[in-house]
């Protein structure tokens, strides 16, 4: 076990899945010598040469169709989009070629191949280094969409991630990139499976669902509603594409009130989606309509950021508005 | 066109560069006619077939058989080939059989993709072809991968992808020309000048001096050929992929060509095309000026082609009759292949699909 923070833990997972794997590649826009912008590829290029840890020229629909045709070649590549605010030129070799590809050539052709990329809010990046773009791939059949929420499960699913027989969407929340560290396994077999959920707090009166940075929010946000006596069950997603919906039934059927949260925008948002589920699911154990937490439908702000980000103080609200309705 | 610079082994009118004869045996050249008449046959039939409701649609492959049958067969069988819409014969050219070929057209069972894409859509990974998409260059860039991992695994191999000239405008064909120039693999890009993006002439794709004269910028050989000279078409590929083979880097082919037919079978190109330079292309016809070269060297006759096509005639024939015997592709087949392993909610979804068709309530949206 050693203390290390979510970059450490995303580098660790390279490192041993380079070192046990000769196809295993890694590619993108200053990953080589400078180990990327938020060193997460740091060093790799001395232990694995460059022939293995590639910089790029600046084309990200290159590096992720570069990296389709590598995966169908027999390699395994990790491509890294340096903001996952910039995938969108790539987002076609992604939705329509490398989600198809097992598909559409009858598994003859596949891609096993991890998109790596930061997401999200909290480090002052305004529009177009804050997004949050899950629900874009959740939306086609294909990818796995996988999230971490501590540096513990980032190595886990990133290894996870690597082994895969399908191509990985990997969201890396930046906001909790380098705080807090977590005792994480230096054993090598170490994986956490993919699809599945893991309930972070257990409670019984309200469930939040949330992942990446705003798993520590429905946290702290628990908090706070137990010193009203209620008592919060969070759910960590983790992978959201497929989606661990036994996991959240079952939290809700023992709840009976559901709080959904997360940073992106609201509308057809990834939660709406949970929300959906429940209602056809398990509408009869609900004893209040279920509460979205989220972004705002706004462009990403660079000044107001602090207020478009949800926080424990309107979660709690929400947890409020769950409990007396 | 830039035919003063483009590389040309027999002219239309007859006339043959003997010094840039490429080496094949006389066997492999009958063969070279021998696609290529087979192609032309193919296409006859398959888009009558298609004027006959028997298949939902079909691009063919007419006026392009020298640019495709060249360029295929100057590969190895290990390379890998990334298609366009119009080379399914470097499919055929590779071995594939025409049963699944035709199965592919119907979308019957027989297809191995099971009928999950339109017509033309062929993919085989026995015979190192991939399976396209009707993306326009996204292919570009996965050759470009494809051949980067073939340098990063030191096999030595090539990999060659098509595209037609409207490609040559997608992000993707800027990319994939950036980065395999830069990381020197082992690619042959084969851009089919066909003069048609559906209805848009090449004088409205570019206003670059043809398209071979690109590849200058990104800093690989550009060579500008006769499409319709198939010994000019198989000399360039085969130079172009023998030095990508010994660590040359890429090419970038243009072949000079023509699309005989519309873009395909849903698209009238009457509505666009100069009858008069229709007119002259087709005195070009790249069948015609091989044969005409065959015949003086003495390796064909009149015989020869009626055996062919007689013999081409009986197997497509059975292959269609095959194909439309053949029942649906299972339901099932809907939601494998997504994943490896078919997750819960496509579990779910099958379920109640297969409920649907046992209680009898439907069919389907509409009739097939």
């Amino acid at each position: 076990m050693s203390s290390i923070t979510m970059v450490q833990a995303v580098n660790d997972a390279l490192r041993e899945e380079m070192r046990g794997d000769d196809d295993v590649v890694v590619l993108g826009e200053d990953v080589g010598i400078n180990g990327g912008v938020f060193r997460c590829t740091a060093d790799l290029i001395d232990e694995f040469g460059e022939e293995r840890v590639i910089d790029t020229p600046l084309s990200e629909s290159g590096i992720i169709g570069a990296a389709v045709g590598m995966a169908l070649y027999g390699l395994k590549p990790v491509p890294e989009i340096q903001f996952s605010d910039f995938i969108w030129p790539a987002f076609d070799q992604i939705t329509s070629e490398m989600a198809k590809m097992r598909y559409r050539s009858g598994g003859q052709f596949t891609c096993p191949m991890v998109v790596r990329t930061p997401y999200g809010g909290g480090i002052r990046g305004g529009h177009y280094h804050s997004q949050s773009p899950e629900a874009y791939f959740t939306h086609t059949p294909g990818l796995v969409v996988v999230i971490p929420s501590d540096p513990y499960d980032a190595k886990g699913l990133l290894k996870a991630a690597i082994r895969c027989e399908d191509p990985v969407i990997f969201l890396e929340p930046k906001r909790i990139y380098r705080a807090p560290k977590m005792d994480v396994p230096d054993d090598d077999d170490y994986v956490v499976e993919i699809g599945k959920a893991a309930v972070r707090r257990e409670g019984t009166d309200f469930t939040i669902t949330a992942y990446g940075a705003m798993v520590a929010v429905a946290l702290e946000a628990c908090e706070k509603a137990a010193e009203q006596g209620w008592s919060g069950e969070v759910v960590d997603l983790r992978t959201l594409l497929p989606l661990d919906e036994d996991a959240i039934i079952q939290s809700v059927t023992k709840t009976g009130r559901l709080v959904t949260l997360q940073e992106a925008t609201k509308f057809c948002g990834f939660s709406s989606e949970i929300s959906a589920i429940v209602a056809e699911k398990a509408i009869d154990v609900l004893e209040a309509p279920v509460k979205r937490v989220s972004g705002f439908d706004v462009p990403f702000p660079y000044t107001l950021e602090h207020v478009y980000m949800p926080h424990a103080d309107r979660v709690l609200k929400a947890i409020e508005g769950v409990m007396t309705y | 066109m830039a035919e003063a610079t483009m590389l040309q082994v027999l002219s239309p009118s007859g006339d043959v560069q003997s010094d840039l004869l490429p080496e094949l045996s006389e066997e492999r050249m009958v063969d070279l006619y021998r696609q290529m008449l087979r192609t032309r046959a193919i296409d006859t039939r398959m888009l009558a077939l298609q004027r006959q409701g028997r298949i939902g649609f079909y691009g063919t492959c007419r006026g392009q058989e020298a640019a495709t049958i060249g360029s295929g067969a100057a590969m190895l069988p290990e390379d890998w080939v990334y298609p366009a819409l119009r080379e399914g014969a470097v499919l055929l050219l590779r071995g594939y059989s025409l049963e699944q070929y035709m199965g592919q057209l119907v979308g019957c069972a027989l297809d191995p993709t099971h009928g999950r894409q339109m017509p033309c859509h062929f993919g085989s990974d026995a015979h190192n072809y991939v399976t396209l998409s009707s993306v326009i260059g996204t292919q570009i860039n996965q050759a470009m991968g494809t051949a980067w991992a073939m340098k990063i695994k030191k096999h030595k191999k090539v990999t060659l992808g098509y595209m037609g000239d409207g490609a040559t405008s997608s992000t993707d064909f800027h990319c994939a020309l950036t980065i395999a120039a830069v990381h020197k693999v082992p690619a042959v890009f084969f851009c089919q000048n066909n003069q048609w993006a559906i209805s848009v002439p090449f004088s409205k794709q570019t206003a670059s001096k043809g398209i071979a004269a690109k590849a200058v910028a990104y800093g690989m050989p550009g060579v500008a050929v006769d499409g319709n000279d198939v010994l000019a078409v198989y000399r360039a590929t085969k130079e172009a992929a023998d030095r990508a083979r010994n660590g040359g880097g890429p090419t970038l082919i243009e072949a000079i060509t023509y699309r005989q037919e519309g873009h395909s079978s849903s698209d009238d190109p009457t509505r666009y095309r100069d009858a008069k330079i229709h007119e002259e292309w087709m005195q070009r016809d790249p069948l015609d000026r091989y044969r005409r070269f065959l015949e003086l060297e003495g390796l064909v006759s009149a015989e020869m082609d009626a055996e062919i096509e007689a013999e081409v005639k009986a197997s497509v024939n059975a292959a269609i009759l095959a194909a439309e015997a053949s029942p649906m592709p299972d339901v099932n087949t809907l939601f494998t292949d997504v994943y490896a392993e078919m997750p819960e909610q496509l579990l779910e979804q099958r379920e109640d699909v297969l409920q649907e068709r046992n209680e009898g309530t439907a069919d389907g949206a509409f009739p097939l």
